[in-house]
């Protein structure tokens, strides 16, 4: 399959598409024919036949097959949208995989096939966790948590004003109209509109990542889309009950209410119980990192599938098992585990998005349709109407209580984004055999359609028109980071000094009992002590150092100002001879001569020359190849400076490569097991920030001969910089690990 | 008796007036005065001092000292107060507004470099109008001062990121020989462009009964 992509690429892109489609039909309508037999006839020993060279078994691999099929051409038609530029700028993918569905589902009916249907255990089970998963997962903390509030109002009361105003306006209506609608009753139709209201996260998602909007916008429509799962999930059942019943009494009112609390708080409970356990499993996993990301992928299953059997919400639990992992588990795993599991969670999330969207098509084809147009008609509209009614009622609420208020554009965006999805079709699906199931389904499926076609593809020029703030596209930088952090402490303090105990005081006291408690018994060896600006300069470190890597050292040097630039002057006080010994001398230049020889040396070279043992994972490689690049460079452009630059400074050195007492700590006993490369993170401070570490003398003990020889193997060739740098009334012993053992 | 009430309700209306706060609002906040004053007319930095809800804070004393700091009362002084009235409590908490929703959005800037400018001055001890390299990892520091014994090699490294950061993003050619002198309130604007200050910086003033906050911690 994936051969003739290639070889269609010459093509007209157009006709490749065509022709994938037509390929994918007929195989897809090929996994339904009737199984062959391909096996002998057992009984027939009389007659010798040949041997048989070649046998087909279909029947075999039945399953598996048609499965992986369905999979691969979903893909493949996904790549596909991408050979045709246009089209896929102008309509969301989303929409294209549901026409493909349509055409497929087309084909497989005019063949005369009974084509898959979505049905709810492979939605709910299969397709539906790992987007809930990698949303969680990767939910942004501090949006969510500034708007916390405004969501849980938004998914709470704003799913519960839809689904009663579309049912009783509904039921009304089925009365107006009489004739095939009258024997609609209310709780039928109440329970229509309890499906019918919920915001589907999966096409919030699908359609919202396509336009960038800002940050807080997302996080809106987003976390209510997550957030009313439980809602859903109540409303779901009680009137699924009771239209059976065909009574509500005010009791089952009261315990519906109770049923709420339970499944919401149940289902986060349950979810923090597994991300706690992750977390703490993810603590001794240091000496078997493969199977680290297993762990988070399984407990967070796991958690979803818990909370399904009590009925509880699978949404949020699966959430809060997500967010409540993701720190901790960040701070124990490998960066290469770190790396799997994003990207095994963005691809699982893709895959079944596809999927979803694909099967919706096809269902849509193949399933039973009773087409009433009041009925549909009425559905759509009142959709619109109720959401929108909903969100500026809601909003006129939730300002009085936001500290920034929302506007009438954001109130626009949120109620134009609450986009209907599969999990409303699943439901539906999962309705019991009803007179009016299908008309329902009918109905649901138009909305879907409506919702994700129209809505989908008019968001993004609305957003363009009328000049939404899009999402900050820059990453974070290391001020940002500082003054977020302060601002915390300011804005905590300035509420204390106020004498009211708000937002700030309880995110400070959340902070201060996470780092004291919890994260010492979730997070491995020294990290757990790590403050957060720290983890993050590190983050940052890290992430210059692999950009420079992947780029390749000298086409992106940050910026032309060193360190130099910004250390203040001092007087001169006259140059000395630095006070090396001899053996250090003749180092400095053997390692100066060869990394000025050659240009393209390779890193290897270096190792077989006996500069440092590398027992650890390629990205320590690659960093110190990235160190010895940029140094080469920075050698190679200021070599003559530094010979000249007056050696005295003053007392307090400019810049010391950052060696946390963490760092070391957790780089030994590391050692064996592969160091994971943040320990070399901070080596790399976006300059030439070539400095000597000032050691503190209980640091020492910790170092292990071999780890030494690295260390100062990378020290002596930075330490060259430093030598011709700094000024010789500096400690020599700094950066002298190994070859001068002794303390300062 | 009936005189000075009057008075303090105009002395209040025109403060109103002038922060943007609510009548309830400066009410509030002045039996909040009242109560760190111990019931004085003006309040010291002991009186701060003894707030315990700012013991655990690592900034404590840059807080407290930009309450006392004479650049934030926007009058054109400079240097640090030994008291301030209630007029200057009032004024500084005044930075901590939120901007209304029928702001322009020149309003909204002009709110967001205010804020800006308080935080600049926390910062800038020296009153010199930049931020120079020793000021800055001392914010770093203090930041870091409440987390644990990691030391100042760590809050020098991160603040030396940090003011290479700057500089190279407001003047990125510099010659090997060139100063970069400090962070002025220019590049400080600059580089907090997309922190959104006038939406983060705010804290509630609600129009609460104080004496159901005290809860017996907060003095």
């Amino acid at each position: 399959m994936a051969l003739s992509c290639h070889q269609l690429g010459s093509f007209p892109p157009r006709l490749s598409v065509y022709v994938l489609l037509i390929v994918f039909v007929a195989a897809a309508s090929a996994s339904h024919d009737a199984p062959q037999d391909g096996t002998h006839d057992p009984t027939n020993v009389t007659h010798k036949k040949a041997f048989p060279v070649l046998l087909f078994n279909y029947d075999h691999v039945r399953t598996p097959f048609e499965i992986s099929l369905w999979i691969l051409l979903a893909l493949l038609m996904k790549l596909g949208f991408h050979v045709i530029p246009r089209v896929s700028q102008v309509v969301p993918e989303s929409c294209l995989l549901i026409v493909v569905g349509l055409l497929v589902g087309g084909f497989i009916k005019a063949i005369g096939e009974k084509a898959p249907a979505l049905d709810d255990t492979l939605f709910f089970l299969y397709l539906l966790p790992p987007i809930i998963l990698d949303a969680g997962y990767f939910l942004p903390i501090r949006p969510f948590t500034e708007n916390v509030g405004t969501i849980l109002v938004f998914a709470v009361v704003g799913t519960l004003w839809n689904a009663f105003f579309m049912g009783g306006v509904m039921y009304g209506v089925c009365q107006l109209e009489g004739g095939q609608l009258a024997s609609v009753d209310l709780l039928s139709c109440l329970l229509f509109g309890s499906i019918v209201s919920a915001v589907d996260p999966v096409a919030v998602l699908a359609v919202f990542e396509e336009i960038h909007i800002n940050e807080l916008l997302h996080i809106l429509v987003f976390g209510e889309s997550l957030l009313n799962d439980a809602v859903t999930v109540v409303l779901y059942h009680l009137f699924k009950e009771f239209s059976a019943v065909g009574t509500v009494t005010v009791l089952d009112g009261v315990l519906a209410v109770v049923c709420f609390f339970v499944v919401s708080l149940g289902g986060l409970l349950v979810g923090s119980i597994y991300g706690v356990l992750g977390a703490f499993t993810s603590r001794f996993t240091s000496h078997t990192r493969v199977i680290e990301p297993l762990f988070v992928f399984l407990y967070s299953y796991m958690a979803y599938l818990s909370a399904e059997v009590f009925h509880l919400s699978g949404i949020m639990s699966l959430i809060a098992c997500g967010v409540t992992m993701r720190p901790y588990v960040e701070a124990n795993v490998s960066h290469k585990s770190y790396t799997t599991i994003k990207y095994f969670l963005k691809m699982w999330s893709s895959v079944s998005e596809t999927l979803i969207f694909i099967f919706l098509g096809v269902s849509t084809v193949a399933g039973p349709h009773a087409w009433n147009w009041t009925f549909v008609v009425v559905t759509v509209v009142l959709c619109l109407v109720s959401r929108v009614i909903g969100v500026i009622g809601l909003t006129y609420v939730i300002n009085k209580f936001r500290i920034v208020k929302l506007t009438k554009k954001d109130q626009f965006i949120v109620a134009y984004g609450g986009l209907r999805g599969a999990i409303a079709y699943s439901l539906g699906f999962l309705l019991p055999d009803h007179h009016m199931k299908t008309l329902f389904l009918t109905a649901i499926i138009t909305v879907v359609f409506f919702t994700v076609f129209v809505q989908g593809m008019t968001i993004r020029p609305l957003v363009e028109l009328l000049a939404v703030k899009k999402k900050k596209e820059t990453r974070r930088s290391i001020n940002e980071e500082i003054h977020t952090q302060f601002l915390d402490h300011l804005l905590t303090g300035i509420e204390g000094v106020c004498g009211h105990y708000g937002h700030h005081h309880w995110k400070d006291k959340l902070n201060r009992f996470n780092k004291t408690y919890v994260k010492r018994w979730l997070i491995a060896g020294e990290r757990s002590m790590e403050p957060q600006l720290i983890s993050f300069y590190n983050k940052m470190e890290m992430r210059q150092a692999m950009l420079m890597v992947e780029s390749g050292s000298s086409a992106k040097l940050p910026g032309l100002i060193s360190m130099q630039n910004i250390q203040p002057k001092v007087e001169s006080r006259g140059r000395t001879i630095p006070k090396i010994s001899k053996g250090r001398e003749e180092e400095i230049r053997r390692i100066l001569r060869a990394n000025l020889q050659q240009t393209k040396q390779r890193l290897r070279s270096y190792s077989r020359h006996d500069l440092f043992a590398d027992p650890f994972e390629d990205m320590n490689e690659n960093l110190s190849e990235m160190r010895f690049r940029k140094q080469r460079v920075e050698m190679e452009r200021r070599m003559s400076h530094y010979l000249t630059v007056p050696a005295n400074r003053q007392e307090t050195p400019p810049v010391r490569r950052v060696r946390f007492e963490s760092d070391d700590q957790d780089y030994t006993s590391r050692e064996s097991s592969g160091v994971r490369a943040r320990n070399i993170g901070p080596n790399s401070s976006p300059a030439d920030a070539i400095s000597v570490l000032e050691e503190s003398p209980p640091l020492r003990p910790n170092r292990r001969s071999d780890g030494g020889v690295r260390r100062s193997a990378e020290h002596g060739a930075q330490a060259t910089d430093d030598d011709a740098e700094k000024e010789t009334g500096e400690p020599q012993t700094q950066g002298r690990r190994v070859s001068d053992p002794g303390p300062n | 008796m009936g005189a000075s009430q009057t008075r303090t309700e105009d002395v209040f209306q025109e403060l109103s007036e002038k922060t943007g706060f609510s009548l309830e609002q400066i009410r509030i906040l002045h039996k909040r005065f009242r109560q760190l004053s111990g019931d004085e007319e003006t309040i010291s930095k002991e009186n701060l001092e003894k707030i315990q809800a700012l013991d655990k804070n690592p900034i404590r004393n840059q807080i407290i000292e930009a309450f006392f700091d004479k650049r934030n009362q926007n009058d054109g002084e400079v240097g640090s107060s030994r008291e301030i009235g209630f007029q200057q409590f009032v004024k500084v908490m005044c930075h901590f507004k939120p901007p209304t929703l029928k702001m322009t959005t020149e309003e909204k800037e002009a709110i967001r470099r205010e804020k800006l400018r308080f935080l600049f001055n926390m910062h800038d001890t020296d009153d010199d109008g930049t931020i120079t390299l020793d000021e800055y990892r001392k914010v770093v520091e203090e930041l870091l001062s409440k987390s644990g014994a990691i030391g100042q090699e760590a809050a020098k490294a991160i603040a030396d990121a940090a003011m290479l950061e700057v500089a190279s993003i407001n003047v990125p050619h510099m010659e090997p020989h060139e100063f970069y002198e400090g962070i002025t309130f220019e590049h400080f604007e600059q580089i907090l462009k997309g922190l959104e200050m006038e939406s983060r910086m705010n804290i509630r003033f609600l129009d609460v009964d104080t004496s159901t906050m005290h809860c017996g911690k907060s003095q």
